[in-house]
């Protein structure tokens, strides 16, 4: 891929020179010039540009011969991602999806489920819609570690020959996947928040967003395979259970050597608040430096339960001390999209918005009419936060009876 | 203990914001600093400097102005720098950098732990710190909040989970990727300033590391960009105006469907 300027086509506007987030842009005698040693081909400038004089030679899926070699690799395959030995929801919205991708294509949709005693859950998996389920049933596996389900997955693909594998962009998926996209020398998509195909290709269209969302890129992987992408917690929709539907399980077990791991888990703390879990949570109420204070956050938390939601914070917030690192939401803390996320007495900066901004319905409670978190809310209120999280507390409690 | 810390420079978004008919960022001047996820990478390389002895090296690979990055981590207290730099890394996918990173440690030498970010801000990818873990065939342990303790052989440290978190255990040399919680970075002495103004960069190019030709920037990067969008803009909607009772009453009214 490569980028120019048609300089019959610019005319020195300069918009592209503002958008550009890498400065690599410049006006020279009156034409935009790309410094190619700061462009990073992200593609800002050719959106800005009014006049089309900016193009990028883009790979068109059409140009891309499919090797032959590549026969041999079908099905769609699901990381059914277990804790505690339960399968976790992330992996539920995958199989919704991977369905869809592995009907298009014409291929069986198979889980990968790997763990101890974890034969009742493969069952779940079938009635999510898997026709296949492959397990691995091993002490070694009871929890995540790093080496054994790398050294694990990554045999199961060198047997099966999956064509796409996707997996949840939770801690555990993005860890392995990385680890196993070197392993197999396939080409792995982050984060993604929509997958498709093109079918006459099959080559799985991989779209995900890049620089905190303000620019969305389309990813193929077309000279390898497996395809693989880990995809962002709440985007998908859950597949529908059917306890009827009908698929094979197929058990697996290797030699000692490769459940080996160099790394020891010597513990695993669960936090007990249960107002946590931020990725899995459909509310979220956020508070921010309008909170004033830790205790005040007693106000967040009941209105949080009163909902059935989870609580966060702005990072202005945590770094005050008021609440711990992981309700931070934002750039340098979790990217969410519940259903409803309520930020309260948060102002929004950008490093803020870009961790909660594809949430479906924003709420944004604050007393400055300006701040920026209105301009992304489906709802505000320019009101005292003091006043109005008890009585929408309590409004709540009532409706919903809790 | 040599450490050797990984780091990107990246756009500041600190003053950015986003224009919201046009939905793009707007921006004034730009400057680029330390991926914010990195100098907690640094300061931690510093403190385990302090605490058992060696020797820090910050290492990045970029465009030649990337050396500011490696300036700064000089400021804060690194020993020494690298920057990897040729054309031929331009286009790198999360696979290639992984891999010309890896190189590049392979020449750097001896170390008993590899230091990341978690993730960049640009991309948002957490993979090049795993991606150098499996190039090198080191153990990993990523999504660090707190490095509990080194051990002879063995370093031993928390790793973020969704519902808390795992002590993980690990053999040196390994490779760790670290959350903002880890530490607070402290600011540059007077010292580390003069320093990191004098100091001499190390610099690598492709000829240097045996590495693939093919196997570099966008020829040896299996994923390729294929279509770039702006995403619609998400438009402010409602402002609910009137007596704090009669707003929220309102709101529920709204929100009572979508909850179950």
């Amino acid at each position: 891929m490569s980028i120019r300027v048609i300089n019959e086509k610019c005319v020195g506007c300069k918009l592209c020179v503002k958008t550009c987030p890498f400065g690599a842009i410049e006006i020279v005698s009156k034409k935009a010039v790309i410094d190619m040693h700061k462009c990073t081909l992200c593609g800002a400038c050719i959106e800005s540009c009014k006049f089309d004089a900016i193009v990028l030679a883009k790979i068109s899926p059409t140009d891309i011969k499919f090797p032959t070699k590549f026969d041999q690799y079908k099905d769609v395959w699901v990381f059914c991602e277990q804790k505690k030995g339960v399968v976790q929801s992330v992996s539920y919205e995958l199989l919704g999806k991977g369905r869809e991708l592995a009907d298009t294509l014409g291929v069986d949709l198979c889980g990968v489920l790997l763990g101890e005693n974890i034969k009742e859950e493969a069952h779940k998996v079938i009635h999510r819609g898997a026709n296949k389920v492959y397990i691995v049933d091993s002490s070694a596996l009871r929890n995540y570690q790093d080496e054994p389900y790398t050294k694990v997955f990554i045999q199961l693909i060198k047997e099966y020959k999956p064509e796409i594998v996707i997996c949840g962009a939770t801690s555990i998926g993005r860890s392995l996947m990385a680890r196993i996209a070197i392993g197999v020398h396939a080409g792995l998509t982050a984060d993604c928040t929509g997958l498709d195909i093109d079918k006459k290709e099959r080559l799985l269209l991989q779209t995900r967003p890049a620089f905190g969302g303000n620019i969305m890129a389309t990813i193929i992987c077309p000279n390898h395979r497996p395809q693989m992408s880990t995809v962002r917690h709440k985007v998908m929709k859950e597949a529908p259970e059917n306890k009827h539907h009908k698929g094979k399980i197929i058990e697996k077990s290797y030699g000692a050597e490769i459940y080996s791991s160099r790394t020891q888990l010597l513990d695993v703390v669960e936090e007990i608040e249960e107002t946590v879990n931020l990725t899995e949570a459909n509310v979220i109420v956020s508070g921010g430096r309008g909170m004033q204070s830790p205790e005040n956050f007693k106000l967040i938390e009941d209105l949080a339960k009163s909902l059935g939601g989870a609580v966060g914070a702005s990072r202005a917030a945590v770094d005050s001390g008021w609440k711990t690192y992981s309700h931070q939401v934002g750039q340098t803390g979790k990217t969410v999209c519940p259903k409803i996320y309520i930020a309260c007495g948060i102002s929004g900066q950008i490093q803020h918005l870009v961790g909660m901004q594809s949430s479906e319905i924003i709420v944004a409670i604050n007393k400055d009419p300006h701040a920026p978190i209105f301009t992304v809310a489906t709802y505000g209120i320019v009101g005292d936060l003091f006043e109005v999280l008890p009585e929408l507390t309590r409004r709540f409690k009532e409706t919903l009876k809790r | 203990m040599n450490i050797i810390v990984c780091i990107k420079q990246v756009p500041d978004t600190t003053n950015v914001r986003i224009d919201p008919e046009t939905n793009t960022l707007v921006r004034a001047g730009v400057q680029s600093i330390v991926n914010p996820f990195d100098m907690y990478a640094i300061e931690e390389g510093i403190r385990l400097k302090e605490k058992f002895g060696g020797s820090v090296t910050v290492l990045t690979m970029g465009p030649p102005q990337a050396e500011e990055a490696l300036r700064e981590a000089i400021s804060l207290g690194a020993d020494e720098a690298v920057l990897v730099s040729d054309r031929a890394f331009a286009g790198s996918d999360t696979w290639a950098t992984s891999y010309t990173l890896s190189k590049t440690i392979q020449k750097i030498g001896k170390f008993d732990i590899i230091l990341c970010g978690k993730q960049a801000i640009d991309g948002d990818t957490a993979q090049v710190g795993p991606g150098i873990a499996a190039f090198l065939d080191l153990p990993q342990i990523t999504f660090v909040k707190k490095i509990e303790d080194v051990k002879g052989p063995l370093v031993r440290a928390e790793r973020m989970t969704e519902e808390g978190y795992d002590i993980v255990e690990s053999p040196l040399p390994c490779v760790i990727t670290v959350v903002k919680e880890i530490n607070e970075p402290r600011l540059p002495s007077l010292k580390g300033k003069m320093r990191a103004k004098k100091i001499e960069i190390r610099k690598l190019e492709a000829k240097d590391l045996d590495a693939d030709p093919d196997s570099l920037g966008l020829k040896g990067s299996p994923t390729k960009v294929v279509k770039i969008f702006t995403p619609p803009p998400r438009k402010g909607g409602q402002i609910l105006e009137g007596e704090a009772k009669d707003i929220c009453g309102k709101l529920v009214e709204l929100l009572k469907g979508e909850i179950c």
